[in-house]
């Protein structure tokens, strides 16, 4: 028993005294269904006293109507959550379990063992202390666990237990343990695994989980629940430099000004001489503020509030550390990524990233390979698909302060999210910063972009036509590029012919090499404006992303979109480079509005069709646009 | 000289995080109180989390005009003391319709007074984060809920399309209309909450405590008799028990346990000795096997 249900009884107070000090542990289990994961998880839940007797009842009946254990106590039942998956008989996400003893308080992620589910085991070790690898004691090492190990190691898990379990299907055999534990401990020695626990168990019979097995005399190791009640956690992180990235500035009036956030690692005493990132600014810790006083000192996973002794800027995203060891200061990272969406990552395609409370633009600057979970070949790439690894390089909008991954999981972490559909598609870990972030300077010229504008009596901007192939978006630029020449406006058109057949000619029509395509030109355009010229672009540019970076690269008011809306039969109907024959005959992969998909500009700022204008009347559109913001004119307008 | 914080001390630091990070982040955001225990706890820690500062939101109240009395008399008196915007949201629809779990069901009261109820106000008030004191451990469907949960903007919960949550790094990015609810208890249990309310001397509604309360017996659920609107059956006269309550909701749908349970310290120990889970006290619960996770589809929190 657990729970010592006679304290309880006879002196309560004393029994919640003493839990008060109970400590945390968080761990995830890895294996599949195969291996007794959701058995093990439910033992320990049944074995602590978590069940009540209702959820028993309900557990009884539903074992006798869905269990596997005939007419015994299905354990795996307790752990299925959602009513899809429960039809499915499989768990397809993390569900987070929690059971407690004298001792500790658990919290279990329980994280699926299938290959595609990369993402999901990531999700469960980023917070946990230790991870429990289970082994099926007939089948020995799998190729699944060695992608659990890996995983657990990328993510910084640095405690393992090897739990190899089915030991009654074995005879309890010694031997199959010590070979088990052998082959592990030489596989697993690159893995940086502080420690490495290996313990011989049935879920199903409960040998070795809570008390020690009577069919394993020769086992003198702790049980399953012994050691993770008893294995040291957090030490490291406490004992590690100072670092509170600053979450919230507490301002509640003229005479209070602190700094709240959760302390990443380390330790801080009033009277601290810190240092603020990015900024470099530094001071002296005043107090420590909570609502349960002032304290003298806080530790690593304290939620405080730092009032300083000068009035220095800090905003919500900087990182507090002590002033002798601050951490690094970068916008160019190498990092390893895993990607967790069905769209694929696209290097040159911007993202937001999000690390300890900042978000900020950036983009995956490149590939350099990527990782086989289950065999840790490097294998080069130019996307990476949903569950994948890759070693990347990043570049950010501005510099973060950051520690290497594995110095430090809170401060060297990130996550990236789609700047369409606001999902998380990805997440990070920081190697190193890139030093070539500090080598490139631009030259501050005399002559800048105004001044040639001013020249040119004219605004610079470019003219982005997007569209299906056929739509018309050459034809019209054409005939705009003419009518502004006649007005004597500088100007340019970028396309296909004279890109593609030069600039870019290293690159196809697959996603990677469109985003690429776009990014080129993209950075063309931009310095074209630079220089003062008015420039047309005709592409069909078919994803939002790649045209919103465009308008990201360009000032306000210099990228304006301009949709030619033909309707695909129309377009395909004139076919006038004989594409659309070739693309439905097969003979062209990734055609635009057949195989790839074509995203529509939702408040694109000229949208026009040939399909009800001439190409002449689209243009009289186009020109009484730039006309009327000011576009022709050398002061940008009235 | 390392100094091991406490499971508690580390709940409450997760907790105060994820609050901060909404007010950091969210443009309006909000707390939904519900009186109850859990309730109480999370406010609590805003208090804390924000500590010199008030709470940078309102909290809001969604009620059923069912509620016992003593809630309201407890929502009225924890107001006062910690100086709370609370915002009392009633669905004035399903009152002018006469909506009462005694005339129209468990499940119709529940949709229109609570479930719609709650939409109406956040969309009245145009919140986008809503924090509710929901946990994983209450129910098997909740434990593999994220701690930021997203509501399209019709407020349905798509458990198939869920945001990755790792580390303590949340992605709060949503389009127009859409929300955020956000359970910063997600990792507490019933015993961690009862623990650190005798830890940190929590203020409860007396309900929680056992008292003489007229009750009747009625599908097996001990049911107080809290006001008149209450129609008694054939045969059933309100019988004065020692009971009290381990959920609390709207007062027709809250099942009484009889206890001698009359201060904290014995509520926990009797909880601890006994062997039921919590949301059996709820009627609603017991519809069908799924019933939380498809209410959870449909908005309810």
């Amino acid at each position: 028993m657990s729970h010592q249900s006679d304290l309880i009884a006879d002196d309560i107070e004393a029994y919640l005294k003493a839990q008060e000090e109970k400590s945390m542990l968080r761990f995830i289990t890895c294996g599949s269904v195969d291996d007794g994961k959701s058995t093990l998880i439910g033992r320990l839940l049944y074995d602590s006293k978590m069940i009540f007797e209702d959820q028993l009842s309900a557990l009884e009946s539903d074992s006798k109507r869905l269990g596997t254990q005939g007419e015994e106590i299905d354990f795996a039942l307790l752990v299925d959550g959602l009513a899809a998956e429960r039809e499915q008989g499989i768990t397809i996400d993390v569900a987070y379990r929690f059971f407690s003893t004298d001792k500790r308080k658990f919290i279990v992620a329980d994280t699926p063992g299938h290959e595609q589910y990369t993402r999901n085991m990531a999700t469960g070790a980023s917070t946990a202390d230790l991870a429990v690898l289970l082994i099926d004691a007939r089948q020995g090492m799998l190729t699944q666990t060695r992608r659990h190990s890996f995983i657990a190691s990328l993510l910084g898990i640095k405690n393992i237990i090897l739990a190899v379990n089915k030991m009654d299907l074995v005879d309890y055999s010694q031997k199959v343990l010590t070979d088990i534990d052998a082959e592990y401990r030489d596989f697993a020695k690159d893995f940086g695994f502080r420690s490495i626990m290996t313990i011989p168990v049935s879920a199903l019979k409960g040998d070795n989980i809570l008390n020690a097995s009577d069919n394993m005399p020769w086992y003198e190791g702790p049980t399953l629940m012994r050691h993770l009640e008893d294995i040291p956690v957090g030490d490291a992180r406490q004992t590690a430099d100072f670092r509170m990235p600053v979450q919230w500035v507490n301002r509640p009036n003229l005479d209070f000004r602190g700094f709240s956030g959760t302390i990443a690692s380390g330790t801080v005493r009033v009277g601290d001489r810190i240092k603020a990132l990015p900024s470099a600014n530094e001071s002296t810790v005043k107090s420590i503020v909570t609502y349960d006083g002032e304290l003298e000192e806080a530790v690593a996973g304290e939620a405080i509030t730092l009032c300083l002794a000068d009035e220095i800027d800090i905003s919500r995203g900087d990182v507090i550390a002590g002033k002798d060891n601050p951490p690094e200061v970068a916008d160019q990272f190498e990092a390893k990524i895993i990607w967790m969406s069905d769209d694929q990552m696209l290097p040159g395609r911007p993202y937001l990233f999000k690390t300890a409370n900042k978000m900020l633009p950036g983009l995956v600057t490149d590939l350099k390979h990527k990782v086989n979970v289950n065999t840790m070949e490097h294998t080069a790439a130019k996307q990476l698909e949903l569950n994948e690894i890759g070693i990347c390089t990043i570049a950010l909008d501005s510099r973060i302060a950051f520690d290497p991954y594995n110095m430090n999981r809170e401060t060297g972490s990130f996550i990236i999210i789609d700047r369409i559909t606001n999902t998380t598609v990805g997440v990070g870990m920081i190697d190193y910063a890139l030093r070539r972030a500090s080598n490139i300077h631009w030259q501050a010229l005399d002559v800048d972009k105004s001044a040639r504008a001013e020249m040119k009596l004219q605004r610079p901007a470019v003219l982005w036509f997007t569209g299906l192939s056929g739509s018309g978006k050459s034809t019209i630029a054409n005939v705009v590029e003419k009518r502004l020449f006649a007005r004597g406006r500088h100007t340019y058109i970028l396309d296909g012919d004279n890109v593609r057949h030069g600039l870019n000619q290293d690159l196809g029509f697959t996603d990677a090499d469109r985003v690429e395509n776009i990014r080129r030109v993209g950075e063309v355009a931009k310095l074209m404006v630079d220089s003062g010229l008015m420039v047309m672009t005709s592409f069909i540019s078919p994803f939002k992303a790649e045209r919103r970076m465009v308008h990201d690269l360009l000032d306000d008011g210099e990228f304006i979109e301009v949709y030619v809306d033909t309707p695909f039969e129309v377009c395909a109907e004139r076919d006038p480079k004989g594409l659309y024959k070739k693309a439905k005959a097969g003979e062209l992969k990734n055609f635009t509005g057949l195989d790839s998909p074509y995203e529509a500009p939702e408040r694109a700022d000229i949208h026009v069709s040939t399909d009800t204008l001439s190409a002449e009347e689209c243009a009289d559109t186009i020109i009484q646009y730039l006309e009327d913001n000011g576009y022709l004119s050398a002061n940008g307008g009235s | 000289m390392t100094k091991t914080l406490t499971h508690l001390k580390r709940l409450e630091a997760e907790s105060i995080q994820i609050m901060r990070e909404v007010a950091a982040e969210a443009e309006n955001p909000v707390m939904l109180y519900s009186i109850g225990k859990d309730s109480s706890v999370m406010l609590h820690l805003a208090r804390k989390a924000f500590f010199p500062s008030k709470l940078p939101f309102p909290v809001m109240h969604v009620d059923t005009t069912w509620k016992f009395r003593e809630m309201i008399e407890f929502r009225t008196m924890i107001t006062e003391k910690y100086e709370l915007d609370l915002i009392v949201h009633i669905n004035q629809d399903g009152v002018k319709d006469g909506i009462g779990p005694f005339t129209h069901g468990s499940g119709v009261h529940t949709d229109v007074m609570k479930t719609a109820g709650l939409k109406q106000a956040l969309d009245k008030f145009g919140f986008d984060a809503a924090f509710g004191g929901a946990r994983r451990d209450e129910e098997k469907s909740r434990a593999k809920e994220r701690i930021f949960s997203f509501r399209s903007a019709q407020h349905r919960w798509d458990p198939k399309n869920q945001r990755p949550e790792l580390w303590d790094i949340y992605n709060t990015k949503k389009a127009p209309g859409e929300s955020i609810r956000v359970f910063p208890l997600s990792n507490w249990t019933e015993l961690d909450i009862w623990q650190y309310i005798h830890q940190e001397d929590i203020p409860m509604v007396p309900l929680y405590f056992a008292k003489e309360r007229p009750v009747v017996e009625r599908d097996g659920q001990l049911i107080m008799v809290d006001d008149d609107r209450m129609p008694l059956q054939d045969g059933e006269v309100p019988m004065m028990k020692k009971v009290r309550f381990r959920t609390l909701g709207c007062y027709p749908l809250t099942g009484a346990v009889e206890s001698e349970a009359d201060c904290l310290t014995d509520v926990i120990q009797e909880m601890l000795l006994t062997s039921t889970s919590e949301r059996q006290g709820r009627v609603i619960d017991h519809d069908a096997a799924a019933s939380m996770e498809k209410k959870k589809q449909e908005g309810y929190f």
